[in-house]
């Protein structure tokens, strides 16, 4: 469903990614480590389409389509989505009128018909039970005082909503104690099914004990350099990302 | 993404349609004469001609302010006409029947229906065109309550003694440049008298429309709230789209008696001008409140419109435990420019104010906020508190914050906050990767940052002020 073939991209003056290739097959749950500075968030970036990350060479497909040939909202309405790292606060805006925004623009351009208020309500809540957030969640201006797992939590909600085809997080176990990380992963793995992807950005193995992988692939210096199943990870872990430097490429990147 | 921005910003004005009504329209000028004309189209008694030449007098006195951070032509006093009425309006029509029904088409075209039967339930409206209040409705409804709505012009026949009491004593003649010049050549508006201890049934509202090229637009309201009374009050404001500048200086006075309560609500929507600046309304108004004993006066306001603003709708907090409200949404985007804010002038005990202003500057536009917080020496255990919150669209905006603050009482606390924002790329970014376009991203972001004022409006006119933030930022959220 996700093929990224060849991808050199920039930001700014800096090439950040240099040639990288990956192909995530629908129910696959790829993990992508590696150490900071190798171009992880980039990748999210890049494929979501944000301002200033720009594309030098190389093509990513999502069913078929070209990325790049869209617009940053109509990526997000084919299906991708990116859980983010560290999200924004909108004051003011509660998180419930946004989520009914971006829930209907998705229904729309899917072609299903708009939820009503009533119906979306009632879905939220159970969502926000799923992922440990109290309904008055729901009230509160977007991540507006939110504390990190709140804010992660807040996340998953947003992508259960949103049920897309290709989900990427970004660190999202960054900052986390335990017990959120379990309910983060949970949410995640509730959302494994065979019509749906995941990339799963992170530097430390920790969250793989919850997040079971099919793939692990190393990202340094722009590339993958390395792709494995979750043994990979656990020897990472062990190892630390300089072990890679001893270890070419025994298997090569997809 | 800031072209993003700016295309999501720009709009059409909506309002912006000429009505194609034959006017009777003074020659440009000002002189004495020409307000002795004004005063024999309404039939005045010698008083009112009297006070308006007073302050004819005054004015020429007078210099047009110029500490505003605002920039304009100067304005040629000469070359504008002080008076223009629909032709039909001079047989004084009865009812709505006898009224031009050009006139009923542009008020329903603004959204403003003016047969009973099609409007907002619980409003009653006072439409005035260029210098005449075409129809006021719910008369006899409001008549039931005791309460007096009417046209100022036909107050200075029906009730003189109570405009003869009122009328200038919060803002006086000589009060400013802008406020001496509306006295003396003010030509309609709205009078309110809210009597002892009556809530009044309905909202109030005055929808003002400036037609006619090259006319100024000079009314005048007054509000009077008696004893233990509750009002509130709503203005929208609307004009064609010209490539000439048009001066609209008004005076609003507020009396609010002990323990009466007055809610002014304003959405101006003057036409701003274009892209480059060319054209637009300078909307220099002068509205101020006065509150007896634990009374309450309370301004919102939105400001969309204007190609300048000049404006502080302010309160005298007279009375002891008297409270005093300004809640300002000012959006300004292409070459607009505001300076708004408010006077909150702390006279009685224990007497509070909260001012909370938002401004968001988009385009090239300049966007400040002007405050006075005074507490005299009698203000004992006054407070205030004050927020002043700006947002920023782009990089080629300004917003500006000059808060005065004299207190001269020790026992009086004041209390300001200011914050100064941007919407954020990050904030962008996420709604767009959540499927939202950047019109709709803009729009939610700006109506979030103004929730705290729009709260504040009667709820019929939250839904439309929102709304009006939204057709000025070209967004179409459902």
């Amino acid at each position: 469903m996700l093929s990224i073939k060849n991808l050199h991209a920039r930001v700014e003056d800096k090439t950040i990614l240099k040639g990288l290739n990956l192909d995530v097959k629908p129910g696959e749950v790829h993990a992508i480590m590696g150490p900071n500075g190798a171009g992880k968030s980039t990748l999210g970036y890049v494929l979501s389409g944000r301002d200033g990350y720009e594309v030098e060479q190389g093509s990513a497909e999502l069913d078929g389509h070209s990325l790049f040939d869209m617009e940053t909202e109509e990526r997000a309405r084919a299906g991708l989505f990116l859980a983010f790292q560290y999200p924004v606060e909108i004051p003011g805006v509660s998180n419930m009128e946004f989520l009914k925004a971006s829930v209907d623009a998705v229904r729309e351009a899917r072609g299903d018909s708009a939820l009503s208020s009533a119906e979306f309500l009632k879905l939220a809540r159970v969502v926000c039970k799923q992922v440990n957030l109290p309904v008055e969640f729901l009230k509160r201006g977007v991540n507006e005082g939110f504390s990190g797992g709140e804010k992660k939590r807040n996340e998953i909600m947003q992508m259960i909503l949103l049920a897309p085809r290709l989900c990427i997080l970004d660190e999202t176990d960054s900052g986390l104690d335990i017990d959120a990380l379990k309910v983060v992963a949970d949410g995640v793995n509730s959302q494994r099914s065979s019509d749906r992807g995941f990339v799963v950005v992170t530097h430390y193995q920790r969250l793989l004990d919850y997040i079971k992988p099919d793939f692990v692939h190393v990202l340094s210096d722009g590339k993958i350099v390395k792709s494995g199943g979750p043994e990979l990870a656990k020897e990472l872990e062990a190892q630390g990302y300089s072990w890679l430097a001893d270890h070419p490429d025994e298997v090569p990147a997809e | 993404m800031t072209e993003q921005i700016d295309k999501a910003l720009k709009r059409e004005y909506e309002a912006g349609f000429v009505s194609a009504i034959e006017s009777e329209t003074f020659a440009p000028g000002l002189d004495e004469d020409v307000i002795r004309r004004i005063s024999a189209m309404k039939e005045e008694p010698e008083w009112m001609l009297d006070w308006r030449l007073k302050a004819y007098h005054s004015w020429r006195e007078m210099e047009e302010p110029e500490w505003a951070h605002v920039d304009y032509e100067k304005i040629d006093y000469q070359a504008i006409s002080y008076y223009s009425a629909p032709k039909s309006m001079k047989d004084k029509p009865k009812s709505l029947d006898e009224v031009d029904p050009e006139l009923l088409r542009t008020y329903e075209k603004l959204g403003i229906p003016l047969i009973e039967q099609q409007m907002l339930a619980g409003v009653a409206v006072d439409a005035v065109f260029d210098s005449v209040s075409v129809v006021t409705t719910f008369r006899e409804k409001l008549a039931e309550a005791g309460v007096i709505f009417c046209p100022i012009s036909e107050a200075v026949h029906k009730h003189p003694e109570l405009v003869k009491k009122y009328l200038g004593s919060v803002v006086p003649p000589k009060d400013n440049f802008f406020a001496a010049l509306n006295c003396a050549v003010f030509t309609d508006g709205s009078f309110v008298y809210i009597p002892k201890g009556t809530r009044c049934p309905m909202e109030l509202s005055t929808y003002f429309r400036i037609n006619e090229q090259n006319t100024g637009q000079f009314e005048r309201t007054l509000i009077i709230a008696d004893e233990g009374s509750h009002v509130s009050y709503l203005e929208g404001c609307t004009a064609p789209q010209r490539d000439e500048n048009q001066l609209h200086a008004a005076v609003v006075e507020l009396v609010a008696l002990d323990d009466a309560q007055i809610k002014y609500s304003t959405v101006q929507n003057w036409y701003p001008g274009d892209e480059e600046g060319r054209g637009g309304i300078y909307n220099f108004v002068t509205k101020r409140g006065i509150a007896h004993h634990r009374a309450k006066i309370s301004w919102t306001q939105v400001e969309t419109g204007s190609a300048v603003t000049w404006k502080y709708p302010s309160c005298i907090l007279k009375g002891d435990d008297s409270v005093g409200e300004f809640y300002s949404v000012a959006l300004t985007r292409a070459k607009q420019q505001a300076d708004t804010g408010t006077k909150m002038i702390h006279l009685g005990k224990n007497t509070r104010s909260t001012i909370i202003s938002k401004g968001i500057s988009a385009g090239r536009s300049n966007n400040s906020y002007r405050g006075l917080v005074r507490m005299n020496p009698g203000a004992e255990g006054a407070r205030n508190f004050t927020q002043c919150d700006s947002l920023l669209i782009g990089d080629q905006c300004g917003a500006h914050t000059f808060p005065y603050v004299e207190s001269r009482n020790a026992s009086a606390i004041v209390e300001h906050e200011a914050t100064t924002s941007k919407v954020s790329d990050d904030q962008m970014f996420l709604c767009r990767q959540r499927g939202l376009d950047p019109e709709k991203a803009v729009s939610m972001i700006v109506n979030g940052f103004c929730k705290e004022v729009f709260k504040e409006l009667p709820m019929e006119f939250a839904v439309e002020a929102g709304k009006l933030l939204e057709i000025s930022l070209e967004g179409s959220v459902g």
